[in-house]
């Protein structure tokens, strides 16, 4: 793209019209303003591209197999371990990460911190396409995944946690859609629709805020469910939904700490004034925040180990376990962002960045796989259902790229720039 | 925020959040008060008296229509089959399943029937956010097919490993579980198959408080044979079938670390916050953004006001 960009003065695509006043159309957007001929050459040249068609080969079978045969076909079938790898990453990890969307819209529409206004559009769609994508999951993993609406429509288990969570979950992807629609408008021309989003805008993340609380923390409560299934180190039913909520702040500001490297480094093009200028300050802000949550989160981890009288565990070989994870996972990055965010260090920020997002995975991976059945046997998926848990992934990949490559959201469309926007 | 906040916008919300935290107000605290159906029926397992036949294994097998298994139900070297070192367990063809346990000190094996325990308090209803499950007053726990999603939470909450999910079909998967015979036998007042198979009366069908009655007087009239405890009597929030056992319940595979109380009552934590999140937040959060953004209010104020004077 960088080589189109320096050859055609209209490019890339951030605005209603051509420099010669001549709109683009809609084939030219999806184009991103290039030819086929040129789309497709770009689209071969990226070797991103050919790792995602390698997956893909194998994957797009697997899935179908799982909707043809079963999903025993895929995965161990297990009775023991009901909920496996797919919702263990797909869910219970997919959904912390996202947590994104409802923290930068409180910071900025609720908390009139406009100074993280260039990022807040990025943490929205991080939002939405996690938990888009962890309802994809979900798709996969449940047995009849047709009978998806039914706790909305059909039959109604109100006393039940899932309940909250599929209720919450719906009512949440409602809206963060509304939350990105702004960016669609702008994108089609329709900038007047943008109003009647932003007459709801502190409604919705009041709402946002609201709903995130009650279902990050009833992702924590299901494992409650199984209070003797699962290591006393990995569950505490009186602190379950708050270890989760917590985890889910510093999950959530660490994945678009990531999710704006990435895309500053390898989409660099497409980033707006805006964003570039800031990004390294919003990203110090961002990790303040973390590092805060994260301590957070260590007291009341403490905490729970005290209530629950789990010292002894922790001289176990398990002991050592939680102990490593909460060391790689959690204190470690916590040092790197305190220490990155007061000397001013991005770099080192990023990496705790990553760090931090590889290990609420593994938390969520601990509590519902590996620390769950502690007393029987390890469940180790089948590569089928890793291929599968990968091809999803990428899915989601690919669709987060699709989007930041059109839509405004990491630079301003030039017909709304400067106006007020949402 | 766009729209101005009036008083009397502000106490038309600050009554309407009174009435809602009035309506919502979380149940106060107290011990937990288990349902009980007073003529639920039950089975008191008697380990002492198993002698490991298979014969509930095949009675339940016929009465429920499951696929014949490879090994016939009276060979005895499915004891040595469990997988992963565990012994064997409730799968979609078979609702019960015998174990033996070879307790050290003891020169016989013992034998213990596993099957869905009918829990007064089950994890399994309470967990399922399609009210899949149905607690009959006869004490059994059903399972509608029609509502389910698949969603296994129920597998998951259950403390016995008792619900198993049929992964093998696409079109068809359902939950499995033992249903007490409800359709065919316990709905008309009569035994589950199994029970009426047990050459040994081992098992013994009967009101569920009869029954711990049975247990005691056991216990009692055979001094030193048996534990002095009924499992099942409390687990959990007690259940409808419940064992007697000659030696220690975690010899012969039974789960003493769950608790007395329902699964149930371990959630609680987070479902008593519900109310208290969905009352306090709104009226909280946009008292924080009055507060964030007063500055910016007060400048819009005051040019308002400017333009006023200018007019």
């Amino acid at each position: 793209m960088k080589q189109y960009a320096s050859q055609n003065e209209n490019l890339p695509v951030s605005g209603s019209t051509k420099k010669d006043g001549t709109r683009w159309d809609l084939k030219e957007r999806l184009l991103l303003g290039l030819s086929f001929a040129q789309y497709r050459q770009q689209f071969q040249r990226n070797p991103v591209n050919w790792l995602l068609l390698l997956i893909f080969i194998v994957g797009v079978p697997l899935l179908f197999q799982r909707y043809i045969f079963g999903i025993a076909s895929v995965t161990h079938g297990s009775n023991d371990y009901p909920w496996g790898l797919i919702l263990g990453f797909g869910l219970f990890g997919m959904v912390p990460l996202s947590a994104s969307g409802f923290l930068l819209g409180t910071t900025v529409s609720l908390f009139g911190r406009e100074d993280f206004h260039p990022i807040e559009r990025l943490a929205l769609l991080n939002g939405l396409l996690g938990y888009f994508f962890a309802v994809v999951y979900l798709e996969v993993d449940l047995g009849m995944p047709w009978r998806l609406p039914y706790p909305m429509v059909v039959s109604y288990g109100t006393g039940a946690v899932l309940f909250l969570v599929a209720w919450h979950v719906a009512t949440y992807l409602s809206v963060q859609i509304a939350e990105v629609l702004p960016a669609l408008f702008e994108w089609l021309d329709k900038p007047g629709w943008k109003y009647y989003i932003k007459r709801i805008t502190l409604g919705l993340t009041v709402s946002g805020i609201i709903l995130s609380t009650l279902h990050q923390g009833a992702l924590g409560a299901l494992f409650t469910y199984a209070p003797t299934k699962i290591h006393p180190l990995w569950i505490s039913t009186d602190f379950q939904w708050i270890h989760f909520l917590c985890s889910a702040v510093f999950a959530g500001l660490s994945m678009v700490i990531v999710s704006s490297t990435l895309i500053n480094k390898y989409m660099h093009w497409r980033c707006g004034r805006a964003f570039r200028e800031n990004l390294d300050k919003m990203t110090l802000g961002m990790a303040k925040g973390a590092s805060y949550a994260m301590f957070t989160y260590l007291v009341i981890k403490l905490v729970a180990v005290a209530h629950g009288r789990d010292w002894e565990y922790l001289l176990t070989g398990w002991g050592l376990y939680y102990l490593l994870e909460i060391g790689v996972g959690v204190v470690l990055p916590m040092m790197m962002f305190a220490k990155g965010a007061r000397d001013g260090w991005v770099g080192l920020v990023r990496v705790a960045a990553f760090i931090t997002v590889i290990g609420i995975i593994w938390n969520r991976l601990n509590t519902s796989l590996v620390c769950f059945n502690w007393q029987m046997y390890q469940e180790i998926p089948r590569w089928k259902e890793v291929w599968l848990t990968v091809t999803l992934y990428a899915l989601y990949f690919i669709t987060y790229r699709f989007i930041v490559y059109r839509l405004p959201i990491v630079y301003d469309w030039k017909e709304s720039a400067g106006k007020e926007s949402v | 925020m766009s729209s101005k906040i009036t008083r009397r916008s502000l106490l038309k919300s600050g009554v309407a959040g009174s009435i809602a935290a009035l309506l919502l107000r979380p149940k106060p605290g107290k011990a937990h008060q288990i349902k009980t159906y007073q003529n639920s029926m039950g089975v008191l397992v008697d380990l002492t008296r198993c002698v490991g036949c298979r014969s509930c294994e095949a009675a339940c097998n016929a009465e429920q229509n499951m696929p014949e298994p490879a090994k016939p139900f009276t060979d005895q070297s499915v004891f040595d089959e469990g997988v992963h070192g565990q012994k064997r367990r409730t799968d979609e063809n078979s609702l019960t399943v015998v174990n033996r346990y070879d307790v050290p000190g003891l020169d016989h094996p013992l034998f213990r029937k596993v099957q869905c325990n009918h829990c007064q308090e089950p994890a399994c209803l309470t967990s399922c956010f399609v009210a899949a499950y149905t607690k009959t007053p006869e004490g059994a726990v059903i399972y509608n097919q029609d509502v389910c999603v698949g969603c296994r939470t129920c597998m998951i909450a259950c403390p016995f490993y008792i619900p198993t999910f049929r992964y093998s079909s696409a079109f068809d998967p359902s939950i499995v579980k033992c249903i007490f015979c409800y359709d065919t036998r316990l709905k008309h007042g009569n035994p589950p198959a199994c029970v009426e198979a047990c050459p040994q009366e081992a098992l013994t069908f009967g009101k569920r408080r009869d029954l711990i009655k049975v247990g005691r007087r056991r216990i009692e009239e055979n001094k030193g044979r048996y534990e002095d405890h009924i499992y099942g009597e409390f687990e959990a929030g007690g259940t409808s079938w419940m064992y007697l056992s000659s030696v220690p319940f975690d010899k012969v595979g039974f789960d003493t670390s769950i608790s007395h109380v329902p699964i149930i009552d371990h959630v609680k934590n987070f479902l008593g916050i519900v109310p208290m999140v969905l009352t306090i937040w709104p009226a909280l959060f946009t008292g924080f953004h009055l507060l964030a953004t007063r500055k910016e209010r007060r400048a819009k104020d005051k040019i308002r006001k400017g333009q006023e004077v200018g007019e």
